[in-house]
């Protein structure tokens, strides 16, 4: 398998799931096409509620199922699901601890040619912040499938950060591992850790490549759980490498680069360069031209990795 | 089961009561609609859902959805009497450590279906747990107290249509209609009415009742149960404070505490309605 959206990945998983387990139902908010929810629906009618656009509603209707032994999947694109509907997950699903999955699609830039209005880009910043959520941005199709399962053997809400546009596969469907909360290594380095999420860890394995012809050895490690965050795993790197570059389709306030600064401050202070959205929103475009325009591609990382190993003690 | 107006109405008066001595003795909370509400919670637990105080969580129960949480002392009163939880953790309320916390959290309190407090969420909750049931062929039936101010909030109408979308006839809405809330009349602070008509709108059954009758109430049930395909909303006429004098219709009590000598005060008028 290759260069699918992780959403594509999520119908796919999802479908397969709700075959095998009974009490998985799927909401939607009228954009079952677009999340790949359809896919679901098509094997379990019976099992899946369009709520219409009615984010907040759908929120809370998941918390009910939720009570009575089910697992709502519930999908929209990330900027209604975390924006819209936040109050709802944080106190009907959060604070009573329900096990509600919520699969948002869409989120960061790439969702293109809609523009600013229907880019999240501070979802992981908004669910993180909740108790009792945990937040999970795969990098691509293999890991989106092996989260999802993951998400439904798991008992608790969790926030799952999904894209529009395809990506290539990195990971080998046979043979990986998917932990909820554990990092996973993909280079090892020895000048400087790029921690990534989402569809930037291909970036940073890109910028990896770069920098070698460069001399520069740089380790990439895929944070897809930025909560909890694997604590060990972030504080052992920069030990290791004494420099840290974090990379996200999302603001740089409050996600990946403001989880691992939150670690490393506390534990083990190195300099930090984030690359990210700068507080600032997006606009119309290609995915690829925005990527670019507000630097989020493997060049950014290459660059940020230099600054930040020039302020290396 | 059981509809004896007579000892209901005992049961309703210690409620109050109860209500009355819990929010004195936490100095916080929510009188107003936690007193025009008792005769819904007494009707509905002491004559009409099927729960287990020994198994709360039981899969066959019905279910309730205080969407109005703040009334949480009318909920925490009546689960206490009905021996969901010992009643010395009445005192206990809105205290730190409480199991009895300032709004309702089902991870707290034995007896509580859905944590609320945060207006306009409990329909939709109560639709999710009324879906599950009609998924899982139970015969189950969802009750949810509504406010009339919390009808202001958009997401009761989502809840509303959802509700008439998938023919949850095994839901039934009780409209909490005391026509007050925090800073005055409904109809001054934005305007709900007609609530009857509005639910007719929206696809449901509607039952227009006085919410302090029980037959009325009963009356109300009775119909809703028959009705097949269709939510029901009973648009329950209320009187916020009710049984306390100086707390009737006053906005005033949605949400100040008595103090001893107003409690006092209270408990002489309604050991006065037990006699009497």
């Amino acid at each position: 398998m290759a260069n699918l959206a992780t959403r594509e990945a999520y119908g796919i998983a999802l479908a397969k799931l709700g075959q095998e387990n009974k009490n998985i139902v799927v909401l939607d908010a009228d954009l079952s096409k677009s999340t790949k929810t359809a896919d679901f629906k098509k094997v379990c009618p019976e099992r899946f509620f369009n709520m219409g656009i009615a984010e907040g509603d759908m929120m809370a209707t998941a918390a009910g199922l939720s009570t009575c032994g089910k697992i709502p999947f519930v999908s929209t694109f990330a900027i209604f699901a975390a924006g819209r509907g936040f109050e709802q997950i944080r106190n009907s699903i959060c604070y009573p601890e329900l096990n509600v999955k919520i699969a948002a699609t869409h989120a960061g830039l790439t969702v293109g040619e809609d523009g600013a209005s229907h880019q999240a880009i501070e979802d992981i910043s908004l669910m993180r912040s909740i108790p009792n959520m945990t937040v999970i941005c795969p990098c691509d199709d293999v890991e989106t499938m092996s989260a999802i399962n993951a998400a439904a053997v798991y008992e608790g809400p969790i926030y799952i950060r999904l894209g529009r546009s395809s990506v290539p596969t990195l990971n080998d469907e046979n043979t990986y591992k998917y932990e909820i909360g554990k990092a996973v290594t993909l280079r090892e380095g020895k000048d400087v850790t790029i921690f990534a999420t989402g569809i930037m860890v291909n970036e940073a394995i890109k910028a990896h490549e770069a920098l070698l012809k460069d001399g520069i050895s740089a380790e990439v490690i895929n944070i897809h759980t930025i909560k909890p965050i694997d604590e060990e795993a972030v504080v052992f790197s920069a030990k290791k490498t004494g420099a840290v570059v974090t990379c996200e389709e999302h603001s740089v306030i409050g996600g990946l680069g403001s989880a691992v600064c939150e670690v490393l401050s506390e534990n083990h202070p190195v300099p930090v360069k984030r690359i990210g959205v700068m507080d600032t929103f997006g606009e119309s475009g290609k995915p690829g031209e925005l990527l670019k325009e507000y630097g989020l591609t493997a060049d950014n990382i290459v660059a940020a990795v230099k600054e930040v190993i020039n302020k290396k003690k | 089961m059981e509809r004896d107006i007579q000892k209901l109405s005992g049961i309703a008066c210690t409620i109050r009561q109860d209500i009355i001595k819990m929010l004195t003795e936490s100095a916080s909370g929510h009188p107003g609609g936690s007193l025009s509400a008792v005769e819904i919670l007494t009707a509905l637990y002491f004559s009409e859902m099927k729960v287990d105080t020994s198994n709360p969580r039981c899969e066959d129960r019905d279910r309730f959805v205080l969407s109005k949480g703040h009334a949480a002392p009318v909920l925490y009163a009546t689960l206490a009497e009905k021996g969901f939880f010992d009643k010395k953790h009445l005192s206990t309320l809105r205290k730190l450590g409480s199991i009895l916390q300032g709004h309702p959290n089902m991870n707290d309190t034995p007896g509580v279906d859905m944590s609320t407090g945060s207006l306009g969420q409990g329909l939709s909750a109560a639709n999710g747990m009324a879906l599950a049931g009609k998924l899982d062929n139970k015969d189950y039936r969802v009750f949810v107290l509504l406010g009339d101010g919390e009808l202001e909030e958009g997401q009761v109408w989502e809840a509303a249509m959802t509700s008439a979308h998938y023919k949850l006839d095994n839901l039934i809405a009780f409209i909490d209609h005391n026509g007050l809330q925090i800073d005055g009349e409904i109809t001054e602070v934005m305007n709900p009415e007609s609530i009857s008509e509005k639910f007719k709108a929206f696809g449901w059954n509607v039952i227009d009742i006085d919410g302090h009758n029980f037959e009325e109430i009963f009356e109300a049930i009775d119909k809703a149960k028959e009705t097949k395909g269709k939510p029901t909303a009973v648009v329950a006429k209320t009187v916020k404070g009710k049984g306390v004098s100086f707390m009737e219709n006053v906005a005033g009590w949605h949400g100040t505490a008595p103090n001893k000598e107003q409690c006092e005060q209270a408990l002489k008028e309604l050991g006065g309605a037990v006699n009497g």
